[in-house]
């Protein structure tokens, strides 16, 4: 779908914000939001740039950087933390060769951090775009990488 | 439904979804149908069971038998064996069946949970309305709009000391009857399912197990306060709660019991999903209606309270989940029966998920004041590898680290203020001798730092000052009195913040350092090694 029939599909009321930055991000194969994107946005609901700007800001769903074909959100929370998700970060951080937050020369990934997914019975977990993956061990993160690495090609 | 010779239960959840169910139900189906069994074996796909972490589950009824750690190529031989010649398949068994799950009368000793808001869940097939209906379902709601005034569903309410199970414990009926007695032709339900507590998935299961339940609590919620709009405010990483409660909500318009003259009734009443962004503050009722009015989710000034001036200014009752989850069972059966379980001041159920080093993490349903004890060591199968017990964090981040010496400590609101703790969402979050309580409290305050919203000073700059002092005591370079500061510092974010986020910290951080003094002094030499520090 393009911005302008995402647009449309919602009308102009302006509760219907969040579903609009939610779909046309959905719709970036970059999994972003553009500023032209957020004008665009902001000239339709008749709202200020700096609220739109505002809202999609404060989300953590939401991403004004050009992110990777993957997004890998791995949990922080304490149950996870307790689980061993730090040494599930160092090896990602260490087999990606990039921070949290950033994102692979080759666009592939983007690692991010995330709270509480809810699927705390198999943490350490992370989420990779809409796919769960759980019991994580330093070994198991490795391999799924290159799994991904391999489907990519 | 068509009788069956077997039922076979297929939980369909992240956790299983991940181990491949969907394969396999596949290949199930396929070779149910090649043996010519599909009439005479029914597999139903539930919602979670409530465990976790043991790949493929399978439950056979009627012999109640629990099948764990399954794959596509041990299909043949369970039918071949089991479905067509009785004999269970023993090394494909779960094990020990935790004994949560096994029924009184069949071992004696063991204990069963009483289960409310999670008896169909795992049970029916949570998109299939029938199956719902089949159970009891909607029953609730006819009652109320043939044989109820709106009075009458407050009043049973009311009577049943049905208390809010989002955290704070607030009595439903009274919510219920200001909305309803607050000026205003216009009102408005909100379903507070923007679970993000860490540790805490109850109503995540709820969603993705039993939607109909949650709907016609819903509904039973907008005709008690006069309201013909109901939202359900779902967090944004929850997919397939959020798919299969569409699913739920376009079956019950067609059968009528949503929309216009529901049942043939003049009563009206519509509902609506709402996708969350990812942001924890957003569970605090009035940041979850900015959220809903498209704005950023920041917390509104309270008083003047939802209740009358909530969703566009307008009278709004906010709920969660598990409370809108109790509320059919309660009408169904009355206040008298609700008020058989649970504790006096606390009557009913309450679902909790039991984390951590114990043996079989999970869900549980269990009567209000149940012994934390009892929760963790007979439910939740004590701790694993042998290890001793050293903590449990209860009530989720914004929760209290109980020492073993506070084990006997009832689980309902009341019993737990007595130790300043709190019920929460009902995480019990449990921590093992070779815990770093130094490390815990970290991710606790670096989680908290993380999802301040920025909006009141004490807790935009408090949750930064407290993640220095702690990082500060990992790294071996505090003192003592850096711990008496990150304690003063958590009771004036506790006096002076806008919102429960950041009032909440000074739990964990007290009884983090009070409970464990040992763990944080013994970090103040620069010597000390701790591999959970990383130092």
């Amino acid at each position: 779908m393009t911005r302008e029939e995402i647009l449309n599909k919602y009308g102009k009321s302006k509760d219907n914000l969040l579903y609009i930055l939610h779909d046309i991000q959905d719709n970036n194969p970059r999994h972003y939001l553009t500023e032209e994107d957020l004008r665009a946005v902001a000239n339709w609901l008749n709202l200020p740039y700096s609220y739109v700007h505002g809202v999609a800001t404060f989300y953590s769903m939401f991403s004004l950087k050009p992110r990777g074909k993957y997004i890998i959100r791995v949990c922080e929370s304490p149950t996870c933390h307790l689980m061993g998700s730090s040494d599930v970060i160092v090896e990602l951080v260490k087999t990606l060769g990039i921070g949290i937050g950033e994102t692979t020369k080759d666009e592939l990934f983007t690692l991010e951090l995330t709270s509480c997914i809810g699927v705390c019975g198999v943490a350490p977990a992370m989420m990779i775009n809409e796919e769960v993956y759980g019991n994580l061990t330093p070994e198991k993160v490795k391999q799924i990488i290159e799994e991904k690495r391999r489907e990519s090609k | 439904m068509k009788i069956a010779r077997m039922h076979v239960l297929l939980p369909v959840d992240p956790d299983t979804v991940l181990a491949g169910v969907m394969e396999f139900q596949k290949a199930l189906l396929e070779e149910l149908r090649k043996r010519n069994l599909e009439e005479e074996i029914k597999v139903l796909e539930t919602g979670s069971i409530g465990i976790t972490g043991k790949g493929i589950l399978m439950v056979v009824y009627p012999e109640g038998i629990y099948y764990a750690n399954l794959k596509v190529t041990d299909i043949p031989r369970i039918v071949e064996e089991h479905f067509l010649k009785g004999r269970p398949v023993k090394d494909l068994l779960l094990g020990e069946v935790p004994a949560r799950f096994v029924k009184k009368e069949k071992v004696g000793l063991t204990r069963e949970q009483k289960r409310v808001v999670l008896e169909n869940v795992g049970i029916i097939d949570p998109e299939n309305i029938d199956d719902y209906i089949a159970a009891g379902g909607y029953e609730a709601l006819e009652k109320v709009l043939t044989s109820m005034k709106p009075e009458d569903v407050i009043e049973e309410i009311k009577k049943s000391g049905l208390r809010g199970r989002g955290g704070a414990g607030f009595p439903t009926g009274i919510k219920w009857e200001s909305a309803k007695k607050a000026p205003g032709d216009e009102k408005f339900v909100i379903c507070n399912a923007d679970e993000g507590e860490p540790g805490t998935f109850k109503d995540r299961l709820i969603l993705e197990g039993d939607p109909h339940k949650l709907i016609e609590g819903m509904i039973i919620a907008g005709y008690a306060i006069g309201a013909e709009k109901g939202y359900i405010y779902v967090r944004g990483e929850y997919e397939l709660s959020i798919r299969r409660l569409q699913k739920a909500i376009q079956d019950a318009y067609s059968y009528n019991i949503l929309g216009k003259n529901i049942l043939g009734t003049n009563v009206n009443f519509d509902l609506e999903i709402k996708k969350g962004a990812g942001a924890y503050v957003c569970g605090e009722e009035t940041a979850l209606i900015e959220s809903l009015e498209g704005k950023r989710g920041q917390p509104r000034n309270k008083p003047p309270y939802p209740v009358t001036h909530g969703l566009w200014m307008k009278p709004t009752v906010v709920n969660n989940v598990e409370t809108l989850a109790n509320v059919p069972s309660i009408i169904k059966n009355g206040a008298e029966w609700y008020r058989t379980m649970g504790t006096e001041k606390c009557p009913g159920t309450k679902v909790f998920t039991i984390l951590g080093h114990v043996v079989y993490p999970g869900l549980i349903e269990v009567e209000m004041g149940t012994p934390l004890r009892d929760i963790i060591f007979n439910y939740g199968g004590g701790i694993k590898d042998g290890k001793r017990f050293k903590a449990a964090l209860v009530g989720g981040a914004a929760g209290v680290f109980l020492p073993e010496s506070l084990l006997s400590v009832r689980m309902d609101f009341d019993n737990l203020k007595q130790y300043s703790a709190v019920l929460g969402s009902g995480a019990i979050l449990v921590m093992n001798e070779d815990t770093c309580m130094v490390d815990m409290l970290f991710s606790i305050i670096r989680f908290f730092k993380h999802e301040s919203c920025g909006q009141c000073t004490p807790c935009r700059i408090g949750t930064y000052e407290l993640y220095a002092l702690i990082n500060k005591v990992r790294e071996g370079e505090a003192k003592e009195e850096d711990l008496d500061k990150m304690i003063s510092l958590s009771e004036a974010m506790f006096k002076s913040s806008f919102c429960p986020l950041g009032q909440s910290l000074v739990m964990p951080v007290k009884s983090a350092i009070e409970n464990f003094r040992e763990d944080f002094l013994a970090h103040l030499d620069k010597n000390y090694k701790c591999e959970k520090c990383r130092r």
